[in-house]
């Protein structure tokens, strides 16, 4: 993890009329999505006019651009100068954000519905929580969540549907959890599911369809389109990109309690400043992780 | 005001969408054929993208409180006032009272409701657009309920009898050819794959709304591969990425889906081609059954269509006095 690995060219391909999609890597992982987040903020700080709208994936992104205004060649060279001044982004500074997501993990709600599900599951005698612990080795449950708690996440993608989170673990990829998406997907999830699928962990905004394994659910409200909450005051989403996500685990009570803080309109997701720098933390994942988390006490 | 008294199959308020949020997973919305959309406030003299009804298949059936100008362009749904029929794709009056009604679909899918001064929901993110799986923006973030009552904006004065000429009126029909350009994950495709996506007739299944148009055919064949880290292990799997609007996936290499103006915003399958945006308005227009062939043109093909497409939508301004 120490080392940047071998930077690979961007592949660029249009999609129709109006959107370049540029892929920097076919595997996913930190870098990549770094890279990812460099080229489209120094996109975005530059804004040239025909440019409608920007979006930073987790090993790619894309731009819609009206072709009428901004000639696709002209975007096109723009992209790949902003690819090669960005190299491999080890230099990249954020100023961003290290939110603290309390989690119920195990909780009534998601068990019900992974319950009503379990002829699309790999293993339909283990919850998801417990397969997903067992095929990653850890001794038990209470071992998996202390890994999935224990180090922070970064937010490498939002969308899907509106406002959820795609997260990244922030740890060598050695350590890294992976668990595979349900055989078939869910037609239900219920609201805040903490979930997980491939390399990704996720927060579902709404209810809906899902094929992510369900860990857990939060009291802390990510998307609330008619912004009546105090989170939501500026914005309906609560993710940006880049975002550094901190799992907190609680217990029934303290759920119980969060929530009616949310139905009181008084609840605060914990949200501090911090500046990351990329390279600090490949040098000393760890270490790095654990200063930047100081933020939070 | 005007009163909903029976909602229709899926009504929802639509202008022509919003522009700035995809990037955290707010898709464009508005309406699906934006040629019609166009039309039918043009026709009434609203600006060409103020919001108007979508309904999809079925119209609704709605009471005015005041009189008004309405234009109804898009599927061939035949409205009706007080029971009696009026013209597509020309304007006419309603009276306070009046009670707006429609036929049965006979060709199309979604037709556009224009009254003079337009839907007056407030606007969610600059935009009047229902995006229905966010909750957000038309009526209460949803599709029209029977009781629910919608603000109309003042009117500038509109003139019933304006008519959209002949040639300016697109054909709906059974079998369609969708222009694509080819790209984004298409390298996952074998070349017998790929040939059958471009030479097959795909037929639109039932499974087809705002968000995305599913079609059967043939499993398109793959490319092996050792799939790269965070991919999962289907074929058809990538890294989580962004899906252009238009863009067609291949989940499980069965059944393209082309993903429409409430797309999900990204997403772990191979995208293989992107629809023409112009053409989106034709694969709106489709019903289930709908015979389509998918045809590739390169860039240039594509910017030559926009500009055709352009030019079309300036003679209709043209011809409708705007």
């Amino acid at each position: 993890m120490t080392a940047m690995t071998e930077v690979q060219p961007a592949r660029y391909s249009w999609g129709g009329d109006e959107f370049i999609f540029v892929e920097l890597a076919e595997e996913m992982s930190l870098q990549a999505n770094f890279r990812a987040m460099a080229i489209t903020k120094k996109l975005s700080d530059a804004r040239p006019d025909g440019v409608l709208e920007i979006c930073p994936a987790n090993a790619s992104y894309q731009v819609q651009y009206d072709p009428d205004v901004l000639e696709p060649a002209e975007l096109l060279a723009l992209l790949q100068d902003l690819e090669q001044q960005v190299g491999d982004a080890h230099e990249l500074a954020l100023s961003t954000r290290v939110l603290e997501v309390p989690v119920l993990y195990r909780d009534p709600w998601t068990t019900e519905t992974l319950m009503r599900f379990r002829d699309r599951h790999q293993d339909p005698n283990a919850t998801d929580i417990e397969y997903a612990a067992r095929i990653n080795g850890y001794g038990g449950v209470d071992d998996f969540i202390a890994a999935h708690s224990g180090s922070p996440w970064f937010t490498s993608m939002v969308g899907f549907v509106a406002g959820l989170p795609f997260l990244f673990q922030m740890v060598p990829r050695e350590r890294q959890i992976i668990v595979p998406k349900y055989l078939r997907p869910r037609t239900d999830t219920p609201k805040q599911t903490v979930g997980y699928g491939g390399c990704f962990a996720c927060i579902y905004s709404v209810r809906g369809a899902g094929g992510y394994q369900m860990l857990g659910i939060t009291p802390a409200p990510i998307y609330d389109p008619t912004q009546s909450l105090p989170d939501f005051t500026d914005f309906m989403v609560l993710f940006r990109p880049a975002d550094i996500v901190k799992f907190a685990p609680i217990d029934r009570e303290r759920y119980d309690e969060l929530l009616a803080e949310v139905e009181a309109g008084t609840f605060h997701v914990t949200a501090r400043p911090v500046e990351f720098h990329l390279q600090s933390f490949l040098d000393d994942p760890d270490g790095y992780n654990a200063r930047l988390l100081e933020v939070l006490k | 005001m005007i009163e909903v008294l029976k909602p229709g199959l899926s009504t929802t308020v639509q202008d022509a969408g919003r522009t700035g949020y995809y990037h955290l997973g707010i898709p464009p919305s508005g309406a699906l054929d934006q040629y019609s959309l166009r039309a039918a406030n043009l026709l009434v003299g609203n600006p060409a993208g103020a919001a108007v009804l979508e309904a999809v298949y079925m119209g609704p059936e709605l009471a005015f409180t005041d009189d008004a100008v309405v234009a109804v362009a898009g599927a061939s749904m035949v409205p009706k006032v007080n029971g009696e029929e009026r013209p597509l794709w020309e304007s006419f009056p309603v009276s306070a009272g009046d009670v707006l009604s429609f036929a049965y679909l006979t060709a199309g899918a979604r037709a556009y409701i224009a009254v003079s001064g337009g839907i007056d929901v407030p606007e969610v993110l600059g935009s009047r657009s229902t995006y229905a799986l966010g909750a957000l923006g038309g009526f209460s973030g949803r599709p029209l309920a029977a009781g629910d009552r919608l603000p109309v904006g003042s009117a500038p004065g509109a003139s019933p009898g304006r008519s959209v000429p002949a040639d300016l009126r697109p054909n709906v029909a059974k079998d369609i050819e969708v222009r694509v350009v080819m790209g984004l994950y298409d390298h996952r495709l074998s070349e017998a794959g790929r040939a059958a996506f471009l030479d097959s007739t795909w037929d639109l299944t039932p499974v087809a709304d705002r968000i995305g148009f599913r079609y059967a055919g043939p499993e398109l064949e793959t490319v092996p591969r050792e799939p790269p880290f965070g991919a999962g292990q289907d074929p058809s799997n990538i890294v989580d990425a962004p899906y252009p609007i238009g863009s067609i996936q291949v989940p499980g290499s069965v059944e393209p889906i082309i993903l429409h103006r409430d797309a999900v915003s990204g997403g772990g399958y191979m995208m293989i081609a992107t629809v023409l945006s112009g053409d989106l308005d034709l694969v709106a227009q489709s019903a289930p059954k709908t015979r389509t062939r998918f045809v590739e043109v390169d860039l240039d093909g594509a910017l030559a269509t926009r500009s055709d497409y352009r030019k079309r939508t300036r003679r209709l301004a043209e011809a409708l006095g705007s």
